[in-house]
């Protein structure tokens, strides 16, 4: 049983993960450990899982660091080329947040009475905070991979931006793997913003050397009354990584959400995304790339809920399927009886670019209130002939022609991005990834695109 | 001579049926050749073929561009030697802007004539001179390639994209098709500016309409995927007056 060392390891270490760790994370620690011990990894048999098996992606045997040891130095800078983008630049390296070089920034931050840093060290400073959200959002008792996450979870980010605070830079959270073994890290974000607030954050997920990594990440999102929030998540890793990510937004009154989720590269890849809209007049936008090639695997299971009326959400996935790659979307959108008023749009469209790669989508619309607009449509195609006729005949080669092709394919969700440098460093990283080019950045070598 | 076609027999790919039966033509710089004929003649097939289009698998004969085997060529190479085909429905391409294809495609035929790229003013004013010749105004380099352009814009833009590429042999595929008069003028007008004593172009229509504002040296009528008739210009009023029916009585059917 592959759930049985994963049992033993927390038994081993409970005392050392309590000590490592502060109350907060250790009040739900035990409870989300029987939840996993009772529902164990989740499998392809499992309708949400079908086209993920995630007990085989933990099969393999990784180190676990829960004595702390710094094993990838936590103070080297890994610097993100983004040329013309400042940011407030945070790291998590495997699952240690860099507390050294972030100093800074957290001073920074705090002038404005935002408080951002180590979620092991926020959690000490202000439990007030984390216990108010910690494990509020992201339910330990239903979803086994955030129970397994919040059973080992020791640290992570935290941003907290209090009422009223608009934070003009973007935050930018670097998640890197880095050890000299396979390991597999467990690392918790929580951002939360209060009423009329704002915030940027991007996160980048990337990885270095050549050992098998796997990534379980979760992330919970809070977002009070008129709070604006936009999210970035760039996976730009190793073939042989694995992220699997849980992404948690809950949207109270005229909150707005643009959460985005770009998975450039990456082995393996598994995102849930959930979307509560309990306030009315909340908006969520939420959009995808996904780009896979040889034998790259992107499952995104997302899941809108509109708890209440007169919300609107609009959701739009867009994947290029290359080689022998495999892409899933299962996107479920649930309009409560209450939520009349709803606006709700969907759309997937994916590419499989050679007749080997394989693409499986599943909308999903559930609509119980009887007054809403509701709309949605799922496409599997391939390049358009006609289109590559049209551009060869001008005398664009086959080649170019297709990059074109696909660079407009995964162009509307590109222009959709709100910070100009980072639309247009993605644009260049969108196209080289077609090009099959790799990415050096100037001052980091950590991407492998 | 810049194009001879001899014997040319071509099938549609996916149904195997022969669609051109054996196609005679040659034309050298500086001439204007009509082809007209009734519907399913073969007219677009045959601009199809010579322009490299794979859903088409010519069987017999062969065609002679500019002193090359022409159906070696793949698309673009057609392209990069001179051949330019304006396309009776011309393809939208959303999310593909007019200036990146434009420069894509002006690019690769400097590469292939070993030239270094052009840079990005000089491109852009390229373009700004050319978009003049069919009026089309300084908004199009940023539009999608034909994406919610007009019958007639789009029409315009593929006269505008002959201009910028500056072929030897230009083929416009039923270029008059849903023009209106002015928008006629102006395609027209586009042509008959680009025309030289060095290139060539091959019209082809279904009326005579086109033929007042480019006027042809040749016009041939393609009938079952042969040209049954070649004549002068006169050959088009003929035609306007009388029909196809009298060519199909000449022929004896």
């Amino acid at each position: 049983m592959v759930e049985e060392s994963y049992i033993n390891i927390y038994n081993k270490h409970r005392e050392l993960l309590q000590t490592t760790s502060a109350a907060p994370l250790d009040a739900i620690r035990d409870e989300a450990f029987d939840v996993f011990c009772r529902m164990g990894f989740p499998t392809d048999e499992q309708e949400r899982y079908k086209r993920s098996n995630i007990s085989d992606v933990f099969a393999t045997e990784y180190g676990m660091n829960i004595r702390r040891i710094e094993i990838a130095s936590t103070t080297a800078p890994y610097k993100c080329d983004v040329p013309g983008l400042k940011t407030h630049n945070f790291y998590v390296v495997n699952d240690i947040f860099a507390e050294a070089i972030a100093k800074d920034e957290i001073a920074e931050l705090a002038k404005l009475g935002v408080v951002a840093g180590s979620l092991s060290a926020i959690a000490k400073e202000h439990p007030e905070i984390i216990s108010k959200y910690y494990g509020k959002i992201a339910p330990h008792s239903s979803d086994v991979m955030v129970a397994f996450n919040t059973a080992f979870a020791q640290d992570g980010f935290v941003l907290y931006v209090p009422k009223n605070v608009q934070i003009e830079r973007p935050i930018q959270l670097i998640n890197m793997m880095h050890a000299d073994f396979d390991l597999l890290a467990t690392s918790r974000n929580l951002i939360i913003l209060e009423e009329n607030a704002s915030a940027k954050v991007i996160i980048c997920n990337h990885s270095e050397s050549g050992h098998k990594f796997l990534a379980n990440r979760v992330t919970e999102v809070s977002l009070a009354e008129n709070s604006v929030y936009s999210h970035y998540e760039i996976s730009d890793s190793e073939r042989q990584t694995t992220n699997i990510g849980s992404l948690y937004v809950e949207q109270t009154k005229s909150s707005v959400a643009n959460i985005n989720n770009i998975t450039l590269r990456t082995g393996y890849t598994r995102n849930n995304i959930r979307i509560n809209l309990s306030g009315e007049h909340a908006e969520t936008t939420l959009c995808g790339i996904a780009i896979g090639d040889e034998h790259d695997h992107i499952d995104n299971d997302t899941y809108i809920n509109h708890k209440v009326s007169h919300c609107k959400s609009t959701e739009l996935f867009k994947y290029v399927m290359d080689d022998c790659s495999y892409g899933s979307f299962a996107g479920r959108i649930l309009v409560e009886k209450n939520a009349q008023k709803t606006e709700a749009y969907q759309s997937n469209k994916n590419i499989c670019a050679k007749t080997t790669a394989k693409m499986y989508t599943k909308p999903q619309l559930e609509i119980y209130a009887d007054d809403v607009k509701c709309s949605h449509g799922a496409t599997v195609g391939q390049i358009e002939d006609e289109a590559l006729f049209y551009l060869r005949t001008r005398g664009i080669s086959e080649k170019e022609a297709r990059m074109l092709l696909l660079l407009a394919f995964t162009n509307d969700i590109v222009e959709k991005i709100d910070i100009e440098a980072l639309r247009n460093r993605i644009k260049v990283l969108i196209e080289k990834r077609f090009r099959r080019e790799t990415h050096k950045c100037t001052t980091c070598n950590s991407c492998h695109n | 001579m810049l194009l001879e076609i001899k014997n040319l027999h071509a099938i549609i790919k996916s149904n195997g049926k022969e669609i051109l039966k054996g196609i005679d033509l040659s034309i050298n710089a500086g001439e204007v050749h009509a082809i007209m004929g009734p519907n399913g003649s073969g007219k677009s097939t045959l601009s199809s073929v010579l322009a490299g289009n794979p859903s088409y698998e010519v069987t017999e004969g062969e065609v002679i561009f500019n002193g090359k085997n022409l159906l070696e060529l793949s698309p673009e190479d057609r392209s990069h030697e001179g051949l330019f085909l304006s396309f009776q429905y011309p393809v939208e391409i959303p999310g593909v802007s007019m200036s990146n294809f434009m420069r894509a495609a002006i690019n690769e035929h400097r590469k292939y004539k070993g030239l270094e790229p052009l840079s990005a003013s000089d491109f852009l004013k390229l373009m700004r001179e050319k978009q003049e010749y069919v009026e089309l105004n300084n908004k199009l380099a940023g539009r999608s390639v034909n994406e919610g352009f007009s019958g007639g814009e789009k029409k315009r833009n593929e006269i505008f994209q002959m201009a910028m590429l500056e072929p030897k042999l230009s083929i416009l595929d039923e270029t008059d098709s849903g023009l209106d008069i002015d928008a006629l003028r102006i395609v027209a007008g586009g042509v008959n500016k680009l025309k030289s004593s060095e290139n060539a172009s091959i019209v082809i229509t279904h009326y005579q309409r086109l033929l007042d504002y480019i006027v042809p040296d040749f016009v041939h009528v393609l009938y079952k995927g042969k040209i049954v008739k070649s004549a002068g210009k006169e050959l088009a009023l003929e035609l306007e007056k009388k029909g196809y029916d009298w060519i199909k009585k000449e022929l004896g059917e």
